[in-house]
């Protein structure tokens, strides 16, 4: 804990990520506990209503109260933000560990694997895969983590190969260390700061994926809200002048994406790591 | 050097069979088979099983891929029955306007993004920095068909300047409706320009501590000359690999524009025939865009070779 401060000492931008982000999860899931409202049982007759004091963010387009909705839908947008970037980063960085550290054909292959799948743009594949599937929340975080799980991958590579040959790595060898053992407990705890500031960024991108794809029809269906598909909805009404349809659930998405990249830069900063390959 | 050319161009053939290998997968894990998504749900079993064995889809899975890159070489990427068209005349007449998008929007960025980066490089952690830097953050942190839409607010809808829609009609007829260009291009120059100048910024840094710079500053040569002469040059290098790495964030970014605009380009066909369930013109468009990224990404490094022979000596 006191490593975490020092390490944000001199980061006046991490410092207010940090708080941002703990006020958005405070928000998202301690906010329901105070301010109840119903985001299941739609209300016709109360549809867009404006700003008021019964309701302070006004309603939307199916009568749920906008600030109600926007805490349930805080939840599912930092939920699938933080569990994509998670998976992401798990499967990443193994797969870029075990391609970096025994290199040679497996190395050779497993990043081809990378590039192929690179050279798809993920909203294309994205939008694919959701022609095929229904997307639910647990299919959406499996989906956008299991294609941004790329960039780790390759970051990871890149610093397992530099410090494959390093003589700690001889060391743990010539006392007989296993091959899993030097890759889990030497390499992976040296490559933690790539590991940590690419997760930050991650979080960040897939907020970003899940609004784009909810714009292009593909978000979760309703009850179920995000941000992303709070704004894409809202955007409808755009010439009907129900701004608090579309900016509270819009400026949640860019603070707390601002956030998420905040923190990460602070990160990348203080441990020094390097954004790309 | 040829080394280098040789063993990265047998690189890109290889991701080029992988890409070829996941979108036969895509073809075949469409709900149904092929033959549901194109005969549609209420075809009977034994219409199915005719259209199958037409199509060679009752064949081992490596014959039926070895038919797919077949008609691929001949330029086959399948026939769109919705809208009665092969796919190849499809993409060959949205690929362009796609092209012109990307192509005039990466420009603007780039030029946009390097002068950038320069001034916060120089001015690195003092007010010009952190504002430039706190704005970009936003665009790069805004989804990008509300920032689309807000430019559509202000200036179409608010200031009545320009139109809300993307160009209609053919590539040839552009010229007169360069006014319906703006927008899009302008929505998609400024998410790549905070895209790229995240990384210019850093690599505009790291060039100002090399040690020429300080020999050229050391020499009498003022701010501007090095800024030009050195750290310019050798930041165009790092731009070269950032396209190349950026393409297909581009492409995604030009998706969102060309749905939110109805801009008539590849993204715009490819979102229309994910929603009318079209796969053979959803596959066929995941193919080339995928070709034209891996083709963008050896391109640049290529380029990138040839012009910096730090590249050339050190890959050998």
């Amino acid at each position: 804990m006191s490593r975490l401060r020092s390490l944000f000492r001199h980061q006046l931008g991490g410092r207010v990520g940090l708080v941002i982000v703990a006020f958005a999860i405070l928000f998202s899931f301690a906010g329901p506990l105070i301010y109840h409202t119903d985001q299941v049982h739609t209300a016709i007759d109360q549809a867009t209503l404006a700003p008021s004091a019964g309701h302070p963010l006004g309603t939307d387009e199916v009568g749920y109260d906008v600030l109600g909705r926007l805490m349930v839908g805080g939840q599912t947008s930092l939920e699938v933000g933080i569990a994509a970037a998670l998976i992401a980063t798990t499967f990443g960085v193994l797969w870029g560990a075990i391609a970096g550290f025994f290199g040679g054909l497996l190395d050779a292959l497993m990043m081809r694997v990378v590039d192929s799948l690179v050279a798809i743009p993920a909203l294309f594949l994205l939008v694919v895969l959701g022609t095929i599937i229904t997307p639910s929340v647990p299919v959406l975080v499996l989906v956008v983590g299991g294609i941004a799980w790329l960039v780790p991958a390759r970051l990871i590579r890149a610093e397992t190969l530099s410090l494959r040959t390093r003589e700690f790595v001889d060391a743990v060898r010539v006392m007989g260390g296993s091959e899993a053992r030097i890759v889990l407990r030497h390499i992976l705890p040296n490559a933690v700061g790539t590991v940590v500031v690419n997760a930050t960024f991650q979080v960040a991108d897939a907020i970003l994926t899940v609004a784009a794809l909810s714009f292009l029809g593909l978000g979760v269906p309703p009850p179920a809200a995000n941000w992303g598909s709070m704004l894409s909805s809202g955007v409808d009404y755009t010439f009907a002048g129900y701004w608090w349809l579309i900016y509270p659930a819009g400026i949640a998405i860019v603070i707390t994406v601002v956030a998420f990249n905040l923190i990460g830069d602070a990160l990348r900063e203080s441990l020094d790591v390097r954004l790309r390959v | 050097m040829t080394l280098y050319l040789v063993r990265r161009i047998g690189q890109s053939v290889v991701v080029i069979v992988f890409v070829l290998v996941v979108v036969f997968g895509l073809t075949r894990a469409l709900p149904g088979g092929p033959a549901r998504a194109i005969l549609g749900p209420r075809a009977t079993q034994v219409a199915v099983a005719n259209f199958n064995h037409a199509y060679g889809l009752d064949q081992p899975l490596p014959v039926q891929f070895a038919d797919y890159v077949g008609a691929l070489g001949r330029g086959d990427l399948g026939f769109s029955y919705k809208r009665n068209q092969s796919v190849s005349t499809l993409i060959g007449e949205y690929l362009p306007v796609t092209l012109v998008l990307m192509l005039v929007s990466t420009v603007i960025a780039v030029g946009v993004a390097i002068p950038l980066g320069m001034v916060q490089a120089v001015r690195r952690n003092r007010v010009e920095d952190h504002l430039l830097t706190g704005i970009l953050f936003v665009f790069y942190s805004m989804p990008v068909f509300w920032l689309g839409l807000i430019l559509i607010v202000v200036f179409a809808g608010n200031l009545g300047w320009l139109p809300s829609g993307g160009p209609q009609g053919g590539i040839g007829t552009y010229a007169g409706q360069l006014s319906s260009l703006v927008l899009p291009i302008a929505t998609l120059s400024l998410v790549t320009i905070a895209l790229f100048s995240r990384y210019l910024r850093s690599a505009m840094i790291e060039a100002l501590v090399q040690d020429y710079v300080r020999t050229a500053r050391a020499k009498g040569a003022s701010l501007n000359r090095v800024m030009l002469r050195h750290v310019l040059p050798n930041s165009l290098f790092s731009t070269i690999t950032l396209l190349g790495l950026s393409i297909p964030y581009i492409f995604s970014g030009a998706l969102i524009v060309e749905a939110l605009f109805n801009y008539p380009g590849m993204g715009l066909l490819f979102w229309n025939a994910a929603s009318s369930r079209d796969y053979p013109v959803v596959l066929g468009v995941t193919l080339v865009v995928a070709l034209a990224t891996v083709a963008g990404n050896l391109a640049a490094d290529l380029v990138y070779a040839v012009v910096d022979p730090r590249i050339r000596y050190t890959a050998e």
